[in-house]
């Protein structure tokens, strides 16, 4: 007898959002991103519509890397030295979409960059690669207060991705976000209940929930990988279910967690090995966005998810 | 839970005026103020004072249409007067209501049939109101049989155990409670459960209090949905909350106001 797949309907769908804006949409972009859209749960490609498959950002930063293992530099050479350069390297080299740069240089500890500063790298950096760009302060709330509006600024009409708003501190980069025409991300700590309430408390303010993208806080395989899944999940059912709080695409910085964990540098390819597995372990629980840093990762990841999308 | 808004009724005074002055501002703002408030669908039924139902119920149809695609539940006890709201409804609709006589079933299930519309019953029948669970389990077996018989989709089925003041039949409450939950285990797929809530309060000095202790109670029975008065705001604040504690939605600090984001 032939088995008959049980298949769920699902009422609700996750919004879907672009990054970056071409000419015609008042931006200088050569493409887009984009995220999100499903009506099913991953992979599940005969329960619901699943139109964009997850998308890959290189990791780069506005200053030389302070403490990357030596396998990551050695993958970027001597460009690491020009954050210009290993931009470049990144687009042209490594077919990159999409590059999530890191202001870490502003980071009252390292290097304490002005805003102005921080804006002018912006606007060369938009001038130099033509893919469309996440913006991330340093983690410093208070300095990323200054430097994210004027980076945003900088940035106006590309249609960026700017982060990370949280709860104690979200409102200076939605209404920068809401004047400069951004999307936005809503960054909790592992906990389903204060992504639901920041993304409520954003959408207060003006900016609509289609415009959000959540960054649910992940541990790399071994550090809460599980935990960080089973979060992503319970979202991911809830909105299928029709709840429009939590119906947004998720960002995941994969390369920043593997990295920092210490089997990543304990010998050759470990920790491109950890990369992999953490980002596909993640795509299996729905990440849309994956933040990496190796190259080999990135490109293992890449076609596995054109493996997974071959239909 | 689906909820239906209980404004549309022409036993109150401004919809009865607004039938018969052809106003259709007035019910056009009670759709709107209800769909705000948290309804799912709207209840329309032109009332005891309606002289020409057969001409009322398509109007009001029409004229909630023109602002609202929320389904309609079309609200009568003649069929004649729900065959009339059919045949213009564009919006969904839920046909409001059978009985578990043979007379009403014959004409109301093809009805539901023709016009692809959810259906009501209501677990009474021409012997009177059922005065324990297990009358009203056989009453809704009878319903259930015969939507099976006329292949009548079960899930679009809406079993309403009949709720009978709390000041007249105190001791049938438990019964009553019982029953949503028992309904859905009658069949598989199960029938959905319904409640005309107000009815539970009639004739007593603390209507909204006891209508939401009610409500809670048999949400956790099981209850889908229910006819009410959405504009309730403590009623729908209970309801949600109630639903927040059984799981079905995810808690947040701000919970009441990301259910009416929904």
């Amino acid at each position: 007898m032939e088995t008959q797949l049980a298949l769920e309907k699902w009422a609700g769908v996750i919004s879907t959002l672009v990054i970056g804006a071409g000419k015609e949409d008042g931006g200088s972009r050569g493409n887009i991103v984009k995220i999100g859209g499903q009506g099913s749960l991953p992979l599940l490609f005969r329960e619901g519509s699943i139109p964009n498959p997850p998308v890959i950002a290189f990791e780069i930063w506005d200053i030389p890397p302070l403490d990357w293992s030596e396998e990551l530099v050695s993958a970027y050479g001597k460009a690491l030295n020009d954050p210009f350069d290993w931009a470049n390297k990144c687009v042209s080299e490594f077919n990159a979409q999409l590059l999530c740069v890191k202001m870490q240089g502003t980071h009252p500890d390292f290097g304490n960059k002005t805003p102005k500063d921080a804006a002018k790298f912006i606007s060369t950096l938009l001038s130099k690669v033509k893919v469309p760009l996440i913006i991330i302060g340093s983690g410093d709330d208070a300095k990323d207060n200054l430097i994210l509006p004027a980076c945003s600024e900088a940035a106006k009409a590309e249609r960026c991705l700017i982060g990370c708003a949280v709860q104690d501190n979200y409102k200076t980069l939605v209404a920068s976000a809401l004047a400069d025409g951004h999307q936005i991300i809503a960054e909790s700590p592992i906990d389903i209940n204060i992504a639901k309430q920041l993304n409520i408390l954003i959408s207060d303010i003006g900016l609509s929930l289609e415009r959000i993208v959540i960054n649910p806080t992940i541990g790399a395989l071994g550090y809460g990988l599980e935990y960080a899944y089973s979060i992503m999940e319970r979202a991911r059912l809830a909105a299928l279910s029709g709840d429009k709080t939590l119906a947004a695409p998720f960002i995941c910085f994969v390369g920043q967690e593997t990295w920092r964990t210490k089997e990543a540098k304990v010998g050759p390819e470990q920790g491109i090995i950890w990369e992999i597995i953490t980002a596909t372990s993640l795509i299996q629980s729905g990440a849309d966005l994956l933040v990496m840093r190796h190259p080999a990762a990135a490109k293992k990841v890449s076609d596995y998810i054109k493996s997974l999308f071959k239909r | 839970m689906f909820i239906i808004g209980e404004l549309i009724n022409g036993m109150y005074a401004n919809i009865s005026a607004a039938i018969k002055e052809r106003d259709k501002k007035e019910v056009q703002k009670c759709a709107l103020d209800q769909i705000a408030s948290g309804a799912d669908a709207l209840d329309v039924n032109c009332g005891p004072a309606s002289r020409e139902p057969l001409k009322d119920m398509p109007w009001l149809v029409e004229v909630i249409q023109e602002v609202s695609d929320k389904p309609l539940c079309l609200d009568s006890s003649k069929p004649a007067v729900i065959e009339e709201g059919l045949k213009v409804s564009r919006n969904k609709t839920i046909i409001n209501s059978t009985t578990a006589d043979k007379e009403k079933l014959d004409t109301l299930l093809p009805l539901a049939n023709k016009y692809k519309s959810k259906l009501i019953g209501i677990t009474i029948s021409a012997k009177g109101i059922p005065q324990n669970k297990d009358q009203r389990l056989e009453l809704a077996a009878n319903i259930i049989d015969r939507c099976l018989s006329e292949s009548f989709p079960i899930e679009d089925l809406y079993l309403d155990p009949i709720v009978l003041p709390v000041n007249v039949a105190q001791r049938q409450m438990r019964d009553i409670l019982e029953s949503i939950a028992e309904f859905k285990i009658i069949s598989h797929p199960g029938p959905k459960t319904i409640l005309g809530l107000s009815n539970i309060s009639q004739g007593t000095h603390l209507r909204s209090l006891i209508n939401r202790t009610f409500l809670t109670m048999a949400v956790a029975y099981g209850l889908d949905s229910a006819i009410l008065d959405p504009n309730d705001k403590q009623l729908i604040d209970t309801l949600i909350t109630a639903e927040l504690i059984l799981n079905k939605n995810i808690y947040c600090d701000s919970y009441l106001e990301a259910y009416r984001k929904k």
